[in-house]
């Protein structure tokens, strides 16, 4: 789960990572406030969570409050990839001498945390990731919690030549790990980490994902989602057990398993057709979800089909041919069903199909060709 | 032969008094396999199926010697649960349980890395050596016996497959379903070199999915050491491109894991890679002449 930059420079400072003084504002009366308590020259920056919001003009430095009140509107009326932007930070620009690069993530290969840094902060970081591959330090924590110091001096010393600095950026980094293992984080990112006119080091952007397996034991972290990056249908499809993705075509899919339900959506398009989603309703044999899954993907009025494929492992077919029958009783569904069934339960769940007057397949090429053949009437 | 389980691999499950680990339990000693335990703390001296249930993997070990578990608990317990195995020595870990924290499983991944034991999944069907035993939530009756590999990512998406082998005429030496998660204990190279030096082994079939970077490294390695014919179908070529991870991500990640990729990397690994999953016994017989 993303959350906001406003939201991650808190806990950058509750975990005592320095951070420029600011606030969040949804009026220009309320960054107008903000601004005459930390003084100007002040960044207005927009809070979404896409990348790109600078280039989208979401992120202003401004030297007087006629300045801050225009940009603040100007900024507020942005679309920035789709979405609106109703927060906005208000923080004192800082002078930055230099700037670097310091993330904590997981490189899921090795199974291990790994700490990324480099001398040459910015947007650009993943360009000189490519380009001068040497100038990217990575180190690895070993399966342990806490920074081996002894270890990572060397690496400070490559990124500062000053031995102050050295050690203000080993606490800042342990600071940093601590509030990554802490918090269950799957990335906590500074680009840039700068040094100011002071001589401070000092994060000049905070970008922190939480892993969503986790929210469990971090409720106060779960609060922060902002429903406005969630489809709402996606998000009523997971509460009922479903995992849903909306997309562009006219072919419902509702398919048990996520790597046969990408198959499937690959099938459909590999046969002219397109998918109107992916729709994975999970190994239970809960007839309810069959319901669920069908009201849902009935709500997108493009669809023109829906195929259903399932292969019954755990899940049984005759449990599912009972939700259809059921889905059948209480919506009304507009459009033809083609349904394939296979494996645990297949003969029961066929005959009570058919008693109903449905056909079903067995082979997932016949029906996906079918559903498409339906689809491009 | 078989890799990883045969008839003789003695078995517990943890989490057996739940719904999945009682119903599993059944479906497993129905086929065959040797479970001679299962463990829910707090629970010990009941039985379920029969089967006798222990407060610990340390007690169940005593009394059973068992060599492998296979893990149902609930996501939040699950890393104490697979922690417990590896502190006392089971060779083989089977986790199905989905929705492990990732931390969680790097702690795992350090106690693996200094101990002998062998863990599939999380998040995983587990693994069927067909006629011999099954540790895991695959329908046992799809697959036969005989000398194909499968290693695979997904789990249904592994049936329908098995499916269309077993529908040929061509059974499987040991289908190991290897998990969905970012962090696994075992990973395609890792099965890959079992079944190139598994003498019941003839062919292998490899089912992918976007995203990772598992599939590359198993074109590398087929490249350089996979004398047996490999025929793979990588799910997700249609699948809208993931989330991105902040730039830490493309850092750690070496090049792009489209399906695209992926198939291109398989193919100049002399991979026979296939559109639909029904085309996988074709390929094989192809590359079996």
């Amino acid at each position: 789960m993303k959350i906001h930059e406003y939201q991650a420079r808190d806990l950058f400072a509750a975990y005592g990572i320095p951070v420029a003084e600011g606030d969040i504002a949804k009026t220009s009366d309320e960054a107008l406030r903000i601004a005459r308590r930390i003084g100007f020259p002040i960044v207005i920056k927009a809070q979404v969570l896409v990348g790109g919001r600078g280039k989208a003009g979401g992120v202003k430095v401004v030297g007087s409050e006629a300045e801050l009140i225009a940009e603040f509107n100007r900024i507020k009326n942005l679309n920035i990839k789709g979405y609106s932007v109703d927060r906005l930070l208000i923080v004192r620009a800082i002078d930055i001498k230099k700037e670097y690069y310091l993330a904590v993530t997981i490189d899921h290969i090795k199974g291990d945390v790994v700490i990324i840094a480099s001398g040459e902060g910015g947007v650009e970081i993943e360009e000189t990731a490519k380009s001068h591959p040497d100038k990217i330090i990575k180190f690895y924590m070993q399966g342990e919690k806490i920074l081996d110091e002894q270890q990572w001096m060397p690496k400070a010393a490559e990124l500062f030549a000053d031995l102050r600095l050295q050690r203000e950026s080993t606490t800042l980094l342990q600071a940093l790990l601590k509030l990554f293992f802490e918090k269950d984080c799957s990335l906590a990112e500074i680009n840039p980490l700068v040094i100011d006119g002071q001589g401070r080091l000092i994060a000049a952007d905070a970008k922190v994902i939480i892993d969503d397996n986790a929210l469990f034991r971090h409720e106060d972290l779960a609060a922060l989602r902002d429903l406005q990056y969630e489809d709402a249908d996606e998000l009523e499809a997971k509460d009922k057990g479903l995992s849903f993705v909306k997309l562009e075509g006219n072919v419902g899919c509702i398919v048990n398993g996520a790597g046969l339900a990408m198959g499937t959506m690959d099938a459909v398009n590999l046969m002219g057709g397109k998918p109107a989603n992916f729709l994975d309703v999970g190994g239970s044999s809960n007839p309810q979800k069959m319901i669920n899954a069908i009201n849902i993907i009935l709500r997108n009025k493009a669809i023109k089909v829906i195929l259903i494929n399932i292969f019954g492992g755990i899940t049984r077919c005759d449990d599912i041919a009972v939700g259809i029958l059921a889905a059948l009783k209480q919506i009304k569904i507009p459009v033809p069903l083609v349904i394939r069934l296979t494996g645990t339960n297949e003969q029961q769940a066929k005959e009570l199909l058919s008693q109903a007057g449905m056909t079903t397949f067995t082979s997932m090429r016949q029906a996906t060709s079918k559903a498409v053949e339906t689809a491009n009437i | 032969m078989s890799i990883l389980i045969d008839q003789n691999t003695k078995v517990i499950v943890q989490g057996i008094t739940g719904r999945d680990g009682s119903f599993h339990a059944k479906q497993m000693l129905d086929y065959g396999t040797k479970v001679v335990g299962g463990v829910t703390p707090g629970k010990g001296g009941q039985d379920v199926e029969g089967i006798p249930v222990f407060n610990s993997v340390r007690e169940a070990k005593e009394k059973t010697g068992c060599t492998a578990a296979v893990i149902y608990v609930p996501a939040r317990f699950a890393k104490d649960a697979i922690l417990e195995d590896i502190a006392q020595g089971l060779g083989l870990v089977i986790c199905i349980t989905e929705g492990i924290p990732v931390l969680d499983m790097v702690e795992v991944k350090k106690a693996l890395n200094n101990s002998s034991a062998r863990l599939i999944g999380p998040n995983c069907p587990g693994l069927i050596s067909p006629g011999k035993a099954k540790i895991g939530i695959m329908p046992g009756h799809i697959h036969r016996a005989g000398n194909i590999g499968v290693v695979s990512r997904s789990g249904t998406l592994t049936y329908e497959v098995v499916f269309n082998l077993t529908a040929n005429g061509m059974g499987q030496s040991t289908c190991v379903g290897l998990g969905g998660d970012p962090i696994i204990g075992t990973r395609f190279v890792d099965v890959l070199k079992m079944f190139q030096e598994d003498p019941a082994t003839r062919a292998i079939v490899m089912v992918g999915e976007i995203g990772g970077g598992d599939e590359q490294l198993a074109a590398d390695f087929i490249k350089k050491y996979v004398t047996k014919p490999v025929a793979a179908f990588i799910a997700g070529r249609t699948a809208p491109a993931g989330r991105r991870m902040g730039h830490a991500g493309a850092i750690i990640s070496s090049g792009d894991s489209t399906a695209e990729t992926k198939m291109q990397m398989l193919r100049d690994a002399g991979v026979t890679v296939v559109d639909f999953p029904d085309e996988l016994p074709q390929a094989l017989m192809g590359r079996l002449k």
